[in-house]
């Protein structure tokens, strides 16, 4: 399957914005982690921001970074997104709530809860009606959703947007799911084209070889800290722009093949 | 460029099986659906002082998962173990397994609230000194409230090494797992699916539902005028699903058409006009390659929330008119939330098979407002094609249509 990658958003510590980002995994800028800003998430309109949770606003940052370089119009693109635990904090919150005598959620809080509230989000901010899958495969939940989109761009014909993020656990429930960093990427993906600036092939492989880490030990620390950081690899793919083969891990017995070129391959 | 839809090649629901509060296997299922007895229930879920009425599947409480599926041992795991125990499924899985190899076989799961109750049950653990979760919870997340968990579990089973993924879409989750199965098939990455759904009761939706102002007092009452909301419910359900192009003679239920939509519009309400229902049901049938008139029956999402059974009446009618009959099965099994799509998949697979169209349970006079033909009374006849519908949070729809090759 070739698909063309028309976008890229991305937000993590030291990789803020796909610009920054691509320059760091480039390794033409130094890596230099710290405390991301609360995104902007400028899509979403003022009341829906402020009821929005964490997940939901890096979801929608790094949506729009990537939507916006597409030059595609939002409202056509099915979406699919990917987190292992979705609204870790949220479930913090109501979990402490059910466990006081009186129970008390309020209704934004349950609403929040939902594994698909970021794609909910992003369709009202985007006022789209394209079918909004959100799914997770634990530690292959990005493969699982590139995965998932790519069979959208195959089958259907048509551009799709990826997201997928994980957000650094609150405590207690870190001491069961330890992410200490959050890591949110997009990715606009559509049929290739002769036009194509950035391919890749992806195939999906019996086997079991070790999937692709990073050289760089704080990044590959970062990767295997962070389900949506599984993507490091691809994007490092990306970034160096030429021609170059990615292994994803897809539930040990599999995992996609996935060639990353300049052009059609 | 937004999607072009297609037909698409039927796929033949070779094994399917169903547990709701009416019983376990299709068997039970069925005869509740002639005899017209609801399994709805005051609720009596743990310590829950809410008063509403609940779809309970009884016996959960009464065994426990061991050897190698300890660790996956809550309530979710157990209800869908016990999903995969009914109607033969497992030597179904097991001779799918022999046809196409464990890894071209892959399984698509949907549940909206997977074994949070786990997590529900460890809060009110925490230490009270140091806010620490309880030692006998820490290992086992993994295993029973992470979103992937029923994936793990089931894909672990049946022995299967293909792709796995769990949707969770709120309601609509177990409906869209057909529609990402027939794309996995159709992109040739595998050559049958298990799909299927597994939600169960936690304190999560009953007080999150009843924050809403959602929840019934009384047992659901789909489409009637003086409906006050649901039901909840849990259910465990799965089909098999392989191609046609392969197996199924004359007459056997296979999945014509699936849409999916979103409706961008609120987080908690359906679109006021169903617009994007309306665009999921029209889906459904171009990949069916049906006419609106072709359909028979309609599987309504029909919750018996005010919103949803107004706001539906207006998408089914503004694309079928009056014609075909309409019903909800909520009055039977309650809403059973991210496994409401494979339950009523089967139930509309099991109409199908014996010609039986179930009247709306509970609803003494339909709502005048709403301009459907809603059946209140059981009709049987030969049925060929059947529509049913999973609308969800977040505007999240999605549309089956089921038949008879």
């Amino acid at each position: 399957m070739e698909i063309a990658i028309r976008g890229v958003g991305l937000l993590a510590p030291g990789l803020i914005g796909w610009d920054t980002g691509r320059a760091v995994l480039a390794g033409v800028c130094p890596f230099q982690p710290g405390a991301v800003p609360d995104p902007d998430a400028m899509m979403l309109p003022a009341n829906e921001r402020r009821r929005s949770s964490d997940c939901v606003r890096w979801a929608v940052q790094v949506a729009q970074e990537a939507m916006a370089q597409s030059g595609l119009d939002p409202r056509d693109l099915p979406t699919v997104f990917a987190s292992s635990g979705g609204e870790m904090g949220v479930f913090d919150k109501l979990c402490r709530a059910l466990a006081a005598p009186e129970r008390a959620v309020s209704p934004t809080l349950f609403h929040q809860s939902v594994h698909n509230a970021a794609a909910g989000y992003w369709g009202i901010a985007t006022a789209g009606q394209q079918s909004s899958t959100a799914l997770s495969c634990y530690d292959d939940s990005f493969a699982a959703g590139l995965l998932e989109a790519i069979t959208v761009v195959c089958v259907e014909q048509c551009p799709v947007l990826l997201v997928a993020y994980d957000l650094a656990v609150p405590t207690p429930l870190s001491q069961a799911r330890r992410i200490t960093t959050g890591f949110a990427v997009a990715l606009v993906l559509a049929p290739s084209t002769d036009a194509s600036s950035m391919v890749m092939r992806i195939r999906l492989e019996d086997c079991a070889d070790e999937p692709s880490g990073l050289e760089h030990p704080v990044l590959e620390a970062v990767r295997i800290d962070n389900p949506a950081a599984r993507s490091l690899p691809l994007l490092n793919a990306i970034a160096a722009g030429g021609q170059q083969i990615v292994r994803l891990g897809l539930l040990e017995s599999q995992q996609l093949m996935v060639e990353v070129g300049p052009c059609r391959l | 460029m937004p999607p072009s839809v297609q037909p698409m090649v039927p796929l033949v629901l070779s094994a399917y099986t169903l547990v709701t509060a009416n019983g376990r296997g299709v068997g039970p299922v069925l005869d509740a659906l002639r005899e017209r007895r609801s399994a709805l229930k005051l609720c009596d879920f743990e310590d829950v002082a809410l008063k509403t009425y609940i779809g309970r599947v009884v016996g959960l409480e009464e065994f426990s998962l061991d050897r190698e599926l300890r660790p996956f041992d809550c309530r979710n795991n157990r209800l869908a173990w016990l999903g995969l125990q009914q109607d033969g499924f497992m030597a179904a899985a097991a001779e799918a397994k022999q046809r196409y190899g464990a890894h071209r076989i892959a399984v698509v799961m949907g549940t909206s609230t997977s074994g949070i109750l786990e997590t529900e049950h460890a809060y009110r653990e925490r230490d009270p000194r140091t806010d620490a979760l309880p030692g006998w919870y820490v290992p086992r997340y993994r295993y029973t409230h992470n979103m992937f968990s029923l994936g793990h579990f089931v894909r672990t089973c049946l022995g299967l090494k293909g792709p796995a993924l769990v949707i969770s879409t709120a309601c609509s989750s177990s409906a869209k797992v057909f529609a990402t199965a027939a794309r996995l098939m159709q992109a040739g990455l595998c050559d049958a699916a298990i799909v299927g759904g597994v939600d169960s009761l936690c304190l999560t939706t009953l007080y999150g539902f009843s924050a809403l102002q959602l929840l019934s007092t009384g047992p659901c009452r789909p489409c009637d005028e003086d409906r006050d909301g649901l039901s909840l419910g849990e259910a465990a359900g799965y089909a098999l699903l392989e191609s046609s192009d392969r197996i199924g003679g004359r007459g056997t239920v296979a999945l014509l058409g699936y849409g999916e939509s979103t409706d961008g519009y609120h987080m908690s309400h359906p679109h006021p006009e169903g617009a994007g229902a309306m665009r999921a049901i029209r889906d459904s049938l171009t990949r069916a390659r049906l006419r609106p008139e072709q359909v028979e029956y309609v599987n309504l999402h029909g919750t018996a929330t005010v919103a949803n059974d107004s706001v539906e009446d207006k998408a089914v009618y503004g694309l079928f008119g009056a014609r075909p009959a309409c019903s909800s099965t909520k009055g039977w099994t309650g809403h059973t939330l991210g496994a409401a799509g494979i339950t009523e998949a089967v139930i509309s697979a099991l109409c199908l098979t014996h010609g039986l169209m179930p009247g709306t349970l509970n609803c003494r006079r339909a709502d005048p407002s709403l301009k459907c033909r809603i059946l209140r009374e059981n009709q049987t006849g030969s049925l060929s094609c059947v529509l049913s519908n999973i609308f969800g949070f977040g505007g999240n729809n999605c549309s089956l249509v089921l038949g008879k090759l």
